[in-house]
């Protein structure tokens, strides 16, 4: 297991740099919005990547609620972590791509809002790890999982009928996308999955470590002669 | 041992009596609301025909700050005397506990909302151009939505750091599309438009939302 990290970091970089390649130099410039287009190849697979992690998130929580597996509810917060990160990367993209292209930093679209929501839930939930003060936070937090990624679905609804009611510019490029572009993305995020996968790992390892520490901390002032606790 | 409904009952007359003879989270929900609505009035003019547009919002708002008063205290009180602690060790289901503070919280929030609502027509010239009952649908849809998912979250940042920020932290993005079907469906019905499509959002969000809160408030409330 230790081993194989290093090999994955190494893969993963050298996939990440083939991927900038091919998104800066080999896939074909867009007609219309030009160079800028190319953000897209970052701005996508964060997204996907990002709904991946929640996804994960939901998924581990839940096990946590079953069957109380303490490794579920390390997953559970290291995919929350890594997801917002990404999410803030989706955030942070759009309105760069969008000023030269729609020439307006932020709109209230259906996507854009969304994944704001999106974002705010997930933070809100990290608010609540960082806050709770009980040993409890993991059954805690996994409630809070739960309920935020069943309001997703009332999210999407509710701001699709919002937004449909009052048209906006219609932006995105509808319609098909160019194969050599659509191969391009694939393979970007394929390495931004890689990515993320290497980052809640490390991440995984480090809280497990700070877990164990904790625990061997508490055990060794309960087994410690009076008088010598600290 | 008493029925469930029968520790829901006992539970929300104590609550509702409590509040009865106090009246703190009444006067202070009040007395805020009231504060949010002069604020507000200040920050543009509130003629006929652009508060129409946002009276719904503005309305909501005032009353969904109010409801975060009322839901802060309505677990502290429990803390005291380690009532809540004798309430777990007991035999009682927790649903019914749950039941009982989030019905009373949603007479509270309703009381406040039959009081102030008077006092927004007259401060914004109100008038509602649709069918006025459907306001009182998606009032009572609306209240149940927050209180049910305000208590719930109460009851989970009671075990916190700095609860009385927590509350609003947890509570505010997950209710998001509730308020915006609330707004919304306020706003269309004081226009003349049709609010069907936000109706049955609410409905919808409401059921979920409080059978996931019943399945999970166990839990939560064991989590010590």
């Amino acid at each position: 297991m230790k081993r194989a990290f290093p090999i994955l970091g190494v893969l993963t970089a050298i996939l990440l740099s083939y991927a900038l390649y091919l998104a800066l130099v080999v896939a074909p410039t867009e007609r219309t919005m030009g160079d800028v287009q190319r953000i897209f190849y970052y701005h996508v697979p964060s997204a996907w990547t990002a709904f991946i992690l929640f996804f994960i998130n939901f998924g581990a929580s839940v096990f946590y609620l079953i069957k109380r597996n303490p490794a579920a509810d390390i997953v559970a917060l290291v995919t929350a972590e890594v997801g917002v990160v990404f999410c803030t990367v989706v955030l942070v993209t759009g309105p760069i791509w969008a000023r030269p292209v729609w020439g307006i930093w932020w709109t209230w679209d259906m996507r854009l809002t969304s994944t704001l929501v999106l974002w705010l839930i997930y933070v809100s939930y990290l608010f609540l790890r960082r806050f709770s003060s009980s040993g409890q936070t993991p059954l805690l937090a996994a409630a809070l999982a739960v309920l935020g990624a069943l309001c997703v679905p009332f999210v999407y609804f509710s701001i699709w009928f919002f937004r449909t009611q009052h048209p906006q510019p219609v932006m995105g490029g509808g319609g098909s996308i160019d194969p050599r572009m659509l191969h391009v993305l694939l393979i970007n995020w394929l390495a931004f999955s890689c990515f993320a996968y290497l980052v809640c790992w490390s991440r995984y390892r480090l809280e497990k470590l700070q877990r164990d520490v904790d625990h061997a901390h508490a055990l060794e002032s309960l087994l410690a002669p009076r008088g010598s606790v600290r | 041992m008493t029925a469930p409904t029968g520790i829901t009952r006992v539970t929300l007359l104590k609550d509702l009596r409590l509040e009865w003879r106090s009246k703190d989270a009444i006067n202070s929900m009040l007395f805020f609301s009231l504060l949010v609505v002069v604020v507000f009035s200040f920050s543009f003019d509130p003629s006929a025909e652009e508060s129409r547009q946002i009276a719904g919002g503005l309305i909501w708002v005032a009353f969904l700050f109010a409801a975060v008063v009322a839901l802060n205290q309505t677990w502290a009180r429990e803390l005291r005397n380690q009532v809540l602690d004798a309430y777990r060790v007991s035999p009682a289901p927790a649903n019914s506990l749950f039941m009982a503070k989030t019905l009373g919280n949603f007479i509270f929030v309703s009381v406040l909302e039959a009081l102030m609502t008077p006092l927004f027509i007259v401060f914004y010239r109100l008038r509602a151009l649709g069918p006025a009952w459907q306001l009182l649908l998606v009032a009572v849809l609306g209240t149940w939505a927050l209180v049910v998912n305000g208590t719930f979250f109460a009851a989970m940042s009671l075990r916190t750091r700095s609860r009385e920020i927590m509350l609003p932290l947890l509570l505010f993005p997950i209710s998001i599309p509730a308020l915006l079907a609330m707004v919304q469906s306020t706003t269309a019905i004081l226009n003349g438009e049709g609010a069907r499509f936000w109706i049955v959002l609410l409905v919808t969000y409401d059921l979920v939302f409080t059978t996931v809160c019943l399945l999970l408030f166990e839990t939560v409330l064991n989590a010590e």
